[in-house]
């Protein structure tokens, strides 16, 4: 069966089913003064006791608790002191002569419905929260004593309904291995938490889940939200090497994510991230990524049936660049034309639509529509470090035609009085051949350079990347390749603007020294990609990596080229 | 009383960790304080209350401070509102 898999990794071994009884109301109504300031007091002395709890959790040093634990704590301690919350429940005690038990329940759910009704996914998943601190209280009101003490076996999966944070935070990791949920979402504390610890985790896998059994035999895999139930041989022997990459993986990761990406002779490499749209931060936080190298624009034209005016366009490069916190986000215009098609946008069919009226070619013919764009993203500039990227660019003319129209929506929003950064960085995607060549002459019309290897192999080597008859001949290592790669950088040096790489090869391990020796500060990729990138940059240095490169570029080969990279990445 | 408006910078909006500092952060005065967001007030002593207005990145917001440190208070605030929210 499948959910959504919240906290990567891969869990193996036995179900532990917990399900949990929905707290009932007794309909009691209250006699008389006396017993309304009883049940106030009851109230207020499981809220003192339900305190105690959570101060015993946070004081608890087996649990190991990391700051996003405490964090979570903290806010339940908030909310079970929340005044609001008591005046609530005190006003149902005195005004409808409820219990403290009845009171807590309806105050609870009027709550947890305000919050699933709200059009947030975030604030949407804070309803369990509240359920939470109301099950808690509600077991001192109603002193049923404690239900977490739990005892689990070593390797056992817990298989819930649903997992309350303080539920989460207590399972005991030397025994638990994953957790897969009925109900829950990404953002739910739970999830939340389950990856801050790396503990694989499965959430929202519906009614279906329930039908384990205590002890069945199970898998969960945490990316791809795969549960397996008593599965066969093959699945196990797959799933258990992939366990142990998957391990090896996050050992890399959690050994260089908070380093810096510096070379062992002092050298600093900046490592971001390509995305394609906000969600795609989490993962470049979480990976070590320093910011956003090329922020896609095309998923946000696609799928759909009009171009999206210009609020669109801002809020959905606004929100990116809130969640970059502050980290430089590059932001190319948009890269239409070629292998990616508009069901709204009439292009016309071509024989070689590689060659053909694509990216920027479409955009300073379509001007209207460019600037509606450029405008949306100098808005967003306002709220972070933002760069503009033009791609396809294959001469001068180009890059002062496509200046002069953000220039154009700069003074639009000038007249306008809207808010952007005046000194928004402009840049160039080098992936034409003739670009890579005329690098020198470029440098003096931009901030900054960044490298797409797919393309500019493409090109330079006269080879369709579509066609698979032919995909032997693409090869980034072509000596003709790296001559280019290496004349954009040293010309991008000279003229002292910024050069980095947004194309696969940032991310391929093989190419890293050779990059760095020919004088690259700068490697975009997918953030997965980034602890592996950084692992090598950390352990080598830069005097090495201009030896790579030095033998390198004397080669005369690319199977020559491979297999020297292949003898000393080993 | 003091009156004072901020755009919320945190990509996220207010959500659990920056609303608990917050709340955190006002118990400490004797002032009275209140956010407003549209044409809803309510009072920054309760977490539950700052949660429910449902605050997301972008939008503006009012914070309303009223008794004998409201000055000092307005200077906490605003460095929480200013700085400290974008590292939350």
């Amino acid at each position: 069966m499948k959910g959504i898999g919240v906290s990567p990794g891969i869990a193996i071994g036995r179900a532990f089913v917990i399900k949990k009884n929905a707290p009932a109301t007794n309909g009691i109504v209250l006699k008389n003064q006396v017993e309304i300031v009883a049940e106030i007091e009851r109230f207020d002395i499981s809220v003192v006791n339900a305190l105690a709890e959570i101060d015993a959790i946070k004081n608890n040093s087996q649990l190991m608790l990391n700051d996003d634990d405490i964090a979570i704590l903290e806010t339940q301690v908030e909310l079970i002191n929340d005044p609001q919350i008591r005046e609530d429940v005190v006003a149902k005690i005195e005004e409808e002569k409820k219990t403290a038990n009845d009171a807590m329940i309806e105050v609870t759910a009027g709550i947890v419905a305000l919050f699933e009704s709200m059009d947030d996914e975030y604030m949407r998943a804070r309803s369990a929260d509240f359920q939470d601190i109301g099950n808690r209280i509600l077991k001192y009101i109603n002193r049923t004593g404690d239900t977490n003490n739990r005892s689990f076996e070593p390797d056992t999966i817990v298989i819930a309904d649903d997992l309350t944070p303080s539920d989460t935070i207590t399972l005991d990791l030397n025994l638990v291995t994953g957790f897969a949920t009925q109900a829950g979402s990404r953002t739910s504390h739970a999830a939340i938490i389950a990856k801050s610890k790396g503990l694989p985790a499965v959430v929202a896998c519906g009614d279906e889940l329930m039908t384990i059994n205590h002890n069945d035999f199970i898998i969960l895999d945490g990316l791809s939200g795969s549960v397996y139930v008593n599965p066969g041989e093959d699945i196990i022997s797959r799933y258990s090497a992939k366990s142990a990459s998957f391990r090896q993986q996050a050992e890399v990761l959690k050994m260089v994510k908070d380093k810096p990406a510096i070379t062992a002779d002092g050298k600093q490499v900046t490592l971001l991230a390509n995305i394609s749209n906000a969600d795609d931060l989490a993962m470049v936080h979480d990976n070590g990524g320093e910011g956003v190298g090329l922020f896609r624009t095309e998923m946000l034209f696609m799928d759909r049936d009009t171009f999206p005016d210009e609020d669109e366009q801002f809020e959905f490069y606004k929100k990116a660049v809130l969640k970059a916190k502050g980290k430089p986000i590059v932001i190319r215009t948009i890269d239409i034309g070629g292998d990616k098609h508009l069901s709204y946008f009439n292009l016309p069919t071509e024989l070689n639509p590689f060659l053909g009226y694509r990216a920027i070619r479409i955009s300073l013919d379509q001007e209207g529509l460019f600037i509606v764009q450029l405008k949306a993203i100098l808005r967003a500039s306002a709220f972070g470090s933002v760069s503009i990227m033009f791609p396809m660019i294959s001469n001068v003319k180009e890059i002062r035609e496509a200046k002069f129209i953000l220039n154009k929506a700069k003074n639009e929003l000038l007249e306008a009085g809207v808010a952007f950064n005046n000194d928004v960085k402009v840049g160039i995607m080098v992936e034409i051949p003739s670009a890579a060549v005329t690098a020198d002459i470029l440098a003096k019309e931009v901030d900054f350079f960044s490298i797409g290897t797919n393309d500019l192999c493409q090109y330079t080597l006269a080879v369709d990347r579509m066609n698979e008859k032919i995909t032997h001949l693409y090869d980034p290592f072509n000596p003709g390749v790296l001559r280019l790669i290496l004349n954009v950088i040293e010309q991008g040096r000279a003229h002292n603007i910024h050069v980095g790489m947004c194309g696969e090869m940032a991310s391929d391990p093989l190419a890293t020294l050779l990059l760095l020796g020919m004088g690259l500060e700068e490697f975009s990729m997918s953030a997965v990609s980034i602890p592996a990138i950084k692992n090598i940059i950390i352990n080598n240095s830069e005097a090495t990596a201009k030896q790579v490169c030095q033998q390198v570029m004397a080669m005369d080969s690319s199977e020559n080229v491979i297999a020297y990279l292949k003898e000393i990445t080993q | 009383m003091i009156t004072k408006d901020y755009i919320i910078t945190s990509a996220q909006g207010m959500h659990a960790r920056p609303a608990t500092q917050l709340v955190k952060l006002v118990k400490g005065f004797k002032s009275a304080t209140s956010l407003k967001k549209g044409d809803k007030t309510v009072k920054l002593n309760s977490l539950l209350n700052i949660l429910s207005l449902s605050i997301k990145g972008g939008e503006t917001i009012s914070v309303i401070m009223d008794g004998e440190d409201e000055v000092s208070a307005a200077v906490i605030i605003d460095d929480f509102f200013t700085k400290q929210l974008k590292e939350l």
